[in-house]
């Protein structure tokens, strides 16, 4: 099987972010692999580990797909060092500030071109928290969709894959023969902590690093355009008060003062 | 005018107080057009349940709905669209909505907006990034304007619909129909509000020890739904269908009551757009309290009691 996990740099989730000319200022904060991606590298490993491995020389491999600036290697090394066997990113100047339209179409590209068997993603960035590029990339290969996966059963010899998909309205259970896109939910897993020889084997893992001109897609501006964009005023803290036995009717005054109830 | 699509929100057969929110978000941009997409024999009781600023009706029956799910309904959304070419398509912001609005906007080339928490007549979304940090106007610039916007955040105009209704044959397109739903078990409705649609909610977390007796009680007084914090779902505590924050649900309540919750950045991504935040918690120092109205440092099993009562015997 020939896996492929999508994933993206993104600023740390404690990290202040800012929007700077209608995007959001990537160069001032520490980055990092989007941890939600994490659980779709450590799936596909799992699915490849329970078919013979993903080692040199064996059925399988776990090929990580970036989009992003040449900073983004940093992350796409930590999804290296869980395991997976090589990445392809794709950067170029022309993706700055790139919408979902764009980057799915990018990212698709690189897929139809790989003969990949299933494709993996997270089921959002912690930044742009969009939650629509798998069901896009789905959608642009005329693959099978198969996203918010709380579980996910491969059988590769009859090349097929069935999975629980876990949504605010309920749980199905679905399937679909290969090629396939997939989103997995962070309850599916706990991801592995890279290892000392996984950290030092990723330093000799090949990171592609291809431009649009070179996977032949051609880029459009951003079709949601921001207009503006302002920081809110930070939320004052408010009244706060021990509890020493009235606490609660405290609370109830203050609801009843607002005319919550 | 221009006309603009609403996709009408279902919970199972039932319509959700979403679309009447919709229709309102829409009627400012044009004439509204409600899409109906449901199984064979159902569309009649939508139609006839729907409420809000509703000019026209169309409505869609499929059979493959139940078995292909989010790609059928797309697909389907799409032909219409490429048929009628609105202005605009508005869909609720749920995991649902937000494929089926990311598959239409691939099928007809389109931009998309997510997550809205208003909608201006010219189109301009408004939307708070960022857990709420940072508020960001913006604009479709290329195709039908796709967003999908948030449920409770639109005041809805829920006067009665007499919209006129057509009722058009499409089918699903085999490309749709890759992926099988082989068994659906939706999720049973409670008794309380749903969490997103609540005026009110009552969330507990790490420091309710796995006994939400307390929170549910304080949210039943106030007519609540219940949220949980991450650590209160990964420990098993609570349902994730529950869970409040950034891979959770994101509300905006008038009022949202965190009990024992510490309010790492990933619950208050989830929860800070919230009207009025009022805090139960034992560590004074915790940072849920920066973002609170009101906050009590104190004992969760001591204060939501007294809380509980004191709520029945005012409302009593």
């Amino acid at each position: 099987m020939k896996i492929a996990v999508c994933v993206k740099q993104v600023p740390d989730s404690w990290a202040e972010k800012k929007m700077i000319n209608g995007t959001l200022d990537r160069e001032g904060v520490d980055a990092v692999l989007n941890d939600l991606d994490e659980y779709a590298v450590e799936e596909a490993l799992r699915i490849a580990e329970a078919h013979g491995g993903n080692e040199e020389g064996s059925a399988n491999s776990v090929t990580i797909i970036s989009m992003g600036p040449e900073r983004a290697t940093e992350a796409i090394r930590k999804a290296l060092s869980m395991g997976a066997n090589d990445a392809i990113l794709i950067s170029d100047s022309a993706l700055a500030g790139a919408d979902a339209i764009t980057t799915s179409a990018v990212l698709a590209k690189v897929i139809e071109t790989g003969g990949f068997d299933l494709v993996l993603c997270g089921t959002e960035s912690t930044d742009a928290r969009m939650s629509v590029v798998p069901a896009m990339i789905s959608a642009r290969l005329g693959w099978a969709q198969l996203t918010f996966a709380g579980s996910v059963v491969v059988d590769p010899g009859a090349s097929t894959v069935a999975i629980t998909r876990v949504t605010d309205a309920g749980v199905d259970s679905m399937g679909a023969s290969f090629p396939a896109v997939l989103s997995v939910i962070e309850k599916i897993n706990e991801p592995r902590y890279p290892s000392f020889k996984g950290i030092m084997a990723s330093k000799k893992k090949t990171i592609d690093v291809r431009d649009c001109a070179a996977i032949g897609v051609s880029v459009q501006g951003a079709w949601s355009l921001v207009a503006d964009s302002a920081p809110r005023p930070p939320r004052a803290a408010g009244i706060k008060v021990t509890d020493s036995g009235d606490g609660g009717k405290e609370l109830v005054d203050f609801l009843a003062g607002k005319k919550l109830i | 005018m221009s006309n603009v699509f609403i996709l009408v929100d279902l919970q199972g057969d039932a319509v959700s107080k979403t679309t009447a929110e919709l229709a309102t978000a829409g009627a400012r941009m044009g004439d509204v057009t409600a899409i109906v997409v449901a199984a064979p024999g159902k569309s009649g009781a939508i139609v006839s349940a729907l409420t809000g600023p509703i000019s026209s009706v169309i409505s869609i029956e499929s059979e493959d709905l139940a078995t292909h799910g989010v790609p059928a309904y797309a697909d389907l959304i799409s032909q219409i669209v490429t048929e009628k070419k609105p202005a605009a398509l508005l869909i609720a912001s749920h995991a649902f909505g937000k494929e089926v609005a990311a598959r239409v906007a691939i099928a007809t080339d389109s931009g998309i907006i997510t997550d809205a928490v208003d909608v201006a007549a010219d189109g301009t979304a408004t939307q708070l990034v960022f857990g709420g940090s940072t508020t960001v106007h913006s604009k479709i610039s290329h195709g039908v304007s796709i967003m999908t916007i948030r449920p409770n955040t639109i005041e809805a105009n829920t006067a009665a619909a007499t919209p006129t209704v057509e009722n058009a044959t499409k089918s699903v397109s085999d490309v749709a129909k890759k992926a099988t739903i082989t068994s659906s078990k939706p999720f049973v409705k409670g008794g309380r509000p749903e969490l997103t649609e609540a005026n009110i909610v009552v969330s507990g977390g790490r420091g309710t020890n796995g006994d939400f007796a307390a929170v549910e009680g304080l949210a039943d007084a106030l007519g609540a739904a219940v949220g949980a914090s991450r650590a209160a779902t990964d420990a098993g505590w609570y349902p994730h269908t529950h869970q409040v924050g950034q891979t959770g649900k994101t509300v905006s309540p008038q009022l949202y009551v965190a009990c024992g919750i510490s309010g790492a950045i990933q619950h208050r991504a989830g929860m800070q757009t919230s009207k009025t935040i009022v805090v139960v918690n034992k560590d004074g120092e915790a940072p849920i309290f920066d973002i609170a109205d009101f906050g009590v440092i104190g004992d969760l099993f001591a204060v939501l009691p007294k809380a509980t009562e004191g709520v029945i015997a005012r409302k009593s």
